[in-house]
């Protein structure tokens, strides 16, 4: 223990011992690359919650709304649900329309209504027994209960029925009377009192608690895996929020922070990608059928004679027209039929098609590069992390060997960025403006890939002073040149510089 | 097997006892949540004078959870498919545990009488019944007279 103490002592008296100017400069290093740092301080203000804070924020919300329309909390509870948590639509409704109507909407029975009810008839026979629709048992009055459409049921019917609703089929806010055609939903606090099981109250709470984050616009859960904390916000706009795990994504779709790339264009590419077809597409432009035994065969060289791969066929076949090889004489390596109209029409529709899923393929390709590099960051820090440590082992503070992890962090942050560039060039139409997008796309992808170059070099074995210099101007450079990019496809949103193509 | 619930017992008493118009549904003699069911096709439908089997199991959970129907016999429905299962709201999500195997069999019968083709289950069917109903409703009466009306 103490020998640890010791050492850690001499480490910490390294850094206060350091060059005072390389100090500043590594701490300057620290903020966030400017566009980042411009667009999480731009106002957006976000809270992350706990399970706890959200059903304290629930309730809050509940207890405000209460106080205007003076009602239940668990009507309201119910209305504020309807109206997925927007107090202020609420209100508006319930303060300029039919509240008849208002109550049927949110499938409750109005409570201004109530002495008409059928339960007070029903109530005032008390002692004399009831049957239960659902069990055909015959039960005094106080076995049953019903909500406030009058439906009763007894307390064991009502029990099974909520039970099956919560736990086999994930029902919480929308559980509606057990009477056939009657859409009156059952409040929590009724739930709460119907069900013993622990488990299965258990279940409705975080049941009805992810309704509320799901439905309420202002707030979203973390999508990291078995992150529970929800994000919330004051209003919703495409922005990067960090959850307290350390993801950071983008509020409105969830997904990774995807600037410059819009969320509508982003899901519509995940989509594309998802598609099966689109893997199925690119074998059949790689790929043909033996125009008479239909084996697939893959053309492998560059020789449009084809001989059938299926041992029982051979048949010989021309790559270009598909046609039977035998007319195309000694021609080996070109088609001489190549002009005969129907071979040109299959062709030209072929051609255009392979034109489509080549553009597709070259952005994609992309795509998924920077997206593999970026599964690698972990094992690129930790290699970093190596580095850092025989640096130090060469006479380096650890202050002074900071800069490595930052250049981690901004080739990560480039490559994001890049990776995003492309599913947003994917859908731009050209135009002077796409351009020099791509321009800049350009610039940021080839000094990207010599900072990641650098970074995976060995760095120990060379002048240190000079690495560092080096590795600093490097990532200094991409760190603008991604700024310079992504500013002038903000600009461009501004000013309606870009065209789509789909 | 565990014993029968009272609300099986009973409702299978009433039925019984009470039988519905054009309805016949009557417990397998050795499994008492297995009944075997003849519908009649209703007056001025395609289904007319067909006598129609089905099938229906109360699963383990009834009645909070929905009979199983199917039908036997063959039938052209836009609602019912080559198996026999039929697209109804009343056995999904519309299924309450008030309702009973006799309203169950009785919205069945309904359907017969009025098929919903914007709610198909045979797509081919109910795509004809769309495109040609005079001609979905021919083939219809044909099916039932073919495999729906005893000798
Ligand atoms: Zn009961
Ligand atoms: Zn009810
Ligand atoms: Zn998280
Ligand atoms: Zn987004
Ligand atoms: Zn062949
Ligand atoms: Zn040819």
């Amino acid at each position: 223990m103490d020998s640890d103490e010791d050492s850690f002592e001499m480490d910490s008296g390294n850094v206060s011992s350091g060059d005072d100017d390389d100090f500043a400069m590594d701490v300057m290093d620290e903020i966030p690359p400017s566009h980042e740092r411009q667009a999480e301080s731009d106002e957006y203000h976000y809270e992350v919650l706990t399970t706890d804070e959200i059903v304290q924020h629930q309730r809050e919300i509940i207890d405000e709304v209460k106080g205007v329309i003076k009602l239940q909390p668990t009507v309201t509870r119910i209305l504020l649900n309807h109206f997925k948590w927007d107090k202020e639509k609420l209100l508006e409704k319930y303060f300029d329309g039919n509240t008849d109507e208002f109550f049927r909407g949110a499938h409750v029975i109005n409570p201004f209504n109530k002495p008409a009810n059928t339960n007070k008839n029903k109530n005032s026979k008390a002692n004399t027994a009831e049957e239960c629709e659902i069990c055909f048992s015959q039960l005094p009055s106080d076995s049953m209960a019903g909500l406030e459409c009058g439906h009763r049921f007894c307390l064991n019917c009502w029990r099974e029925y909520l039970t099956t609703k919560i736990v086999t089929e994930g029902l919480g806010q929308s559980i509606s009377c057990a009477a056939h055609g009657c859409d009156i939903l059952v409040d929590d606090v009724t739930v709460m009192k119907l069900v013993h099981d622990g488990r299965v109250r258990v279940k409705y709470q975080q049941l009805i608690t992810n309704s509320f984050v799901e439905c309420n616009q202002l707030l979203r859960w973390c999508p990291s895996i078995d992150c529970t904390y929800a994000i919330k916000v004051s209003y919703v706009e495409s922005r990067p929020v960090r959850c307290k795990c350390g993801h950071k994504f983008c509020f409105v779709c969830g997904e990774n922070w995807h600037d410059p790339v819009k969320c509508r264009w982003l899901k519509k590419w995940i989509k594309k990608c998802d598609d099966d077809s689109e893997t199925s597409n690119w074998i059949a432009a790689n790929t043909k059928e033996c125009p008479k035994c239909n084996v697939t065969i893959e053309k492998d060289g560059g020789c449009n004679h084809m001989i059938c791969k299926n041992q029982n066929c051979k048949h010989d076949f021309c790559w270009v027209c598909l046609g039977s090889w035998e007319p195309h004489g000694s021609s080996w390596y070109n088609c001489n039929r190549y002009d005969e109209d129907e071979a040109k029409a299959a062709r030209d529709a072929q051609e255009k098609f392979r034109s489509s899923l080549a553009r597709y393929l070259h952005y994609y390709n992309r795509y998924m590069n920077h997206m593999q590099s970026l599964k690698f960051e972990n094992k690129l820090y930790a290699s970093v992390k190596r580095k850092m440590e025989e640096m130090q082992q060469h006479n380096m503070s650890w202050i002074e060997v900071q800069f490595l992890k930052k250049a981690v962090d901004i080739l990560c942050q480039c490559r994001q960025t890049l990776m995003y560039t492309y599913v947003f060039a994917y859908y731009l139409k050209k135009n002077n403006q796409s351009m020099i997008f791509e321009d800049n796309q350009k610039d940021l992808e080839s000094a990207t890939e010599t900072l990641s170059e650098y970074l995976e070099r060995d760095i120990t074995s060379e002048n240190l002073a000079d690495i560092k210099q080096k590795v600093q101007d490097k990532y200094r450079y991409c760190e603008k040149r991604c700024t310079v990019l992504l500013d002038h496809v903000h600009e461009g949103y501004e000013k309606d510089w870009w065209e789509y193509l789909e | 097997m565990s014993s029968l619930p009272r609300r099986i017992i009973k409702e299978t008493q009433r039925l019984m006892q009470e039988p519905v118009p054009g309805i016949n549904a009557i417990p397998d003699e050795n499994n008492a949540r297995y009944f075997h069911v003849i519908v009649t096709g209703p007056t001025d439908s395609p289904f007319e004078g067909g006598i129609f089997k089905l099938e229906l199991f109360l699963p383990e959970d009834y009645p909070m959870s929905a009979p199983k129907v199917r039908f036997i016999t063959k039938i052209y429905h836009p609602n019912i498919d080559r198996l026999g299962r039929i697209c109804l709201d009343v056995l999904k999500d519309k299924w309450s545990p008030a309702l009973q195997i006799r309203t169950i069999l009785l919205s069945i019968q309904a359907l017969l009488s009025a098929p919903n083709p914007d709610d198909p289950l045979a797509n081919d069917v109910a795509e004809l019944w769309k495109v040609n109903e005079a001609e979905a409703i021919k083939n219809a009466r044909e099916w039932t007279q073919k495999y729906a009306v005893e000798d």
